[in-house]
């Protein structure tokens, strides 16, 4: 089989801990003492695009359009082993999904235009963030590809993707002709930690700008908002063993016993 | 005149469950609106569109082709695109499940429609809607300005309760124009490899955290989970150590949990792992740490060593039942 090509499509997302708080604007998540990170199943696809590169050979990119700090985002993909990377800086604004399939879109055609096709494009199967569960089909459709989104199997043969997509009971397989285009879940692989000598390696791959432009879409944010949660006190039923009886007495008051 | 559409989620002739909520929430939302409600099913007509009015669907659109018969997001998405051209709803639902939001986005791609995945509450008009980020954790307002409103509605925020309308139900043929290439993101087999109770479904989820230390330390959460006709869970920090399947994981990127009782061992209670255990009826958190966040929330807690407390509750419970 010719080498692959595969682009993985990946978004800068605060990693917050017990709660997430809001800026007094009410229109970001207030990022003051979080780290940043992207979606576990966006890793899932970056280290699915790596070992699908060591298996049959070839070359895979990873794309990103957000602000100029995505490019820590790039790096750790780089570090656990891809080996181009492309920001789109758009000045960390947060754009609707129909604007960012659009911009996403344009700087694949013109990346496919200046270097040859990707046989495999990996998106999430949602954002962390926003969760639109939608931009990967947007582009999928508008470069005329077949597109899965769900998948937690991936096998690349010369003339098909076979993809598998977790259900209730099992699983439901996919058939793609090539070039195709799937949207990946968590639980597809494991995902590497980078190693010194990747991280090392991540520092010299090179960043590619690509200048984003789209016209914004139809849909826009009023404000973020917290859902309300019952605040209920905790019943302390103990500190060491002597607390069992107390807690078997609870399953039998639940009916679980 | 125009309408409200729903879409029927399906497999293999069957309805989702899903689609009754999305149902549920459409009739109430038409009726406010002043709107008919109707319906497109994919596929051969089974008896769901009888279903469908028994929560009130006026017309079923049934998109019968052979592209149709199982599910494939492109053909199932190019059928709706069709069906919202020509028939011209107002607002178009689908639950927000898997499956629903494929296809919504799929027919939004084609229309080049703005999409909103996952809402909460929806305003007369739909001009204005709450969705949810984070899986849940975090709600956001928005606007909407599209001709045609998309929408799916976030699984489990609208109870289903049928109400049948005199005459509902009426099957309506509709005959999709679908490129054989469509065939290209059909379902081609199936792989069936689990029966029984689920995590989703379990009645008690014993979930276990990085605070359980290793792989081989599940194995009294697995003994006090099966004397209770439970499952396992676990915690992200414990399959990104590969202790646990990724099937076992509960949480934002995981599975969505609704047990009787939930037992959360050694777990801190992160905001995308209580997005998913949130449902629980009842939640026992057990942790070292009593300002964990899992304990906090939780109705019952006990302040210990999970490694010297599940040992002694098994004993307890094998105590009672004369094990
Ligand atoms: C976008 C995104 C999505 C995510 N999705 C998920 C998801 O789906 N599910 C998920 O779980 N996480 C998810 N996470 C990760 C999440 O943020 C946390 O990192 C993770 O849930 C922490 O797991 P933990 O509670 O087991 O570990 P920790 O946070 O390390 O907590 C360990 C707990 O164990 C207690 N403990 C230690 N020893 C003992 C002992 N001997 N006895 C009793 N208690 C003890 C400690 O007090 C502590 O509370 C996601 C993160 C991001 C950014
Ligand atoms: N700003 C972005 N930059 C790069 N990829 C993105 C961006 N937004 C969304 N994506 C990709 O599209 C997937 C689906 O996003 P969404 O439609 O927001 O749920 C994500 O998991 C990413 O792979």
């Amino acid at each position: 089989m010719a080498e692959l090509r595969i682009l993985t499509l990946i978004k800068r997302v605060p990693a917050p801990g017990a709660r997430i708080n809001i800026t007094d604007d009410e229109q970001f998540v207030n990022t003051q003492n979080l780290g940043f990170t992207m979606s576990p199943h966006e890793e899932c696809a970056v280290e699915g695009a790596v070992q699908l590169i060591e298996e049959h050979g070839g070359e895979s990119t990873v794309l990103t359009l957000g602000p100029a700090e995505a490019e820590e985002q790039l790096r750790y993909a780089a570090s656990i082993g891809i080996n181009q990377a492309v920001l789109m800086d758009n000045g960390g604004e947060d754009w609707d999904p129909q604007r960012t399939a659009k911009a996403i879109g344009d700087a694949i055609e013109q990346l496919e235009s200046e270097s040859g096709p990707f046989d495999l494009i990996l998106f999430g199967n949602e954002s962390a963030d926003s969760g639109g569960f939608q931009v990967g089909i947007r582009v999928a459709h508008r470069l005329g590809r077949p597109m899965v989104n769900g998948i937690k199997g991936i096998e690349v043969h010369d003339d098909k993707v076979v993809a598998k997509r977790e259900v209730d009971a099992g699983s439901e397989v996919y058939e793609l002709p090539r070039p195709a285009v799937l949207g990946v879940k968590e639980g597809l692989n494991l995902p590497r930690y980078p190693t010194m000598k990747g991280r090392l390696a991540s520092k010299k791959v090179e960043i590619n700008a690509v200048a984003p432009a789209a016209d914004a879409g139809g849909q826009a944010k009023v404000r973020l908002l917290r859902p309300v949660e019952t605040v209920s006190e905790t019943v302390i039923l103990g500190t060491d063993e002597s607390a069992a009886a107390a807690v078997v007495d609870l399953f039998e008051e639940l009916g679980v016993l | 005149m125009t309408s409200v559409l729903v879409v029927i989620e399906s497999d293999q002739g069957a309805m989702a469950p899903a689609s009754h909520e999305a149902l549920t929430f459409a009739r109430d939302y038409a009726t406010s609106a002043g709107l008919p409600l109707n319906a497109i099913i994919f596929g051969a007509e089974s008896g769901m569109a009888a279903e469908a009015g028994t929560y009130g669907a006026a017309t079923v659109h049934v998109a019968d082709h052979a592209l149709l018969d199982d599910f494939g997001p492109e053909a199932w998405g190019e059928t709706l695109a069709q069906a919202v051209t020509q028939t011209a709803p107002a607002v178009v639902v689908s639950c927000g499940t898997d499956r629903g939001n494929e296809v919504l986005a799929q027919a939004a791609a084609r229309l080049d429609l703005p999409f909103v995945a996952n809402c909460t509450e929806v305003d007369t008009g739909a001009a204005e809607m709450t969705r949810t980020q984070w899986g849940g954790s975090l709600l956001e307002r928005v606007s909407l300005n599209a001709p045609t409103r998309l929408l799916s509605i976030a699984p489990h925020a609208f109870d289903a309760s049928p109400a049948p309308a005199p005459g509902a139900g009426m099957v309506m043929p509709f005959a999709p124009v679908l490129d054989d290439s469509l065939a290209r993101t059909k379902v081609v087999d199936r792989v069936v490899t689990s029966s029984g109770v689920t995590l989703s479904t379990a009645p008690v989820v014993v979930g276990g955290g990085r605070g359980v230390g290793s792989a081989e330390a599940y194995a009294p959460l697995e003994e006090l989970a099966e004397l209770l006709g439970g499952k396992v869970g676990c915690s992200r920090a414990v399959t990104n150590n590969g202790w646990r399947p990724h099937s076992d994981q509960v949480g934002q990127t995981g599975t969505r949990i609704a047990p009787e009782l939930y037992i959360a061992c050694g777990i801190s209670g992160a905001i995308q792992h209580w997005v998913g255990a949130k449902a629980s009826k009842n939640i026992l958190a057990i942790n070292t740490d009593a300002e964990a966040n899992m304990v906090t929330k939780a109705g019952h807690a006990v302040l210990g060593d999970l490694h010297t407390m599940i040992p002694a509750i098994t004993a307890e419970v094998k105590k009672r039942k004369g094990l």
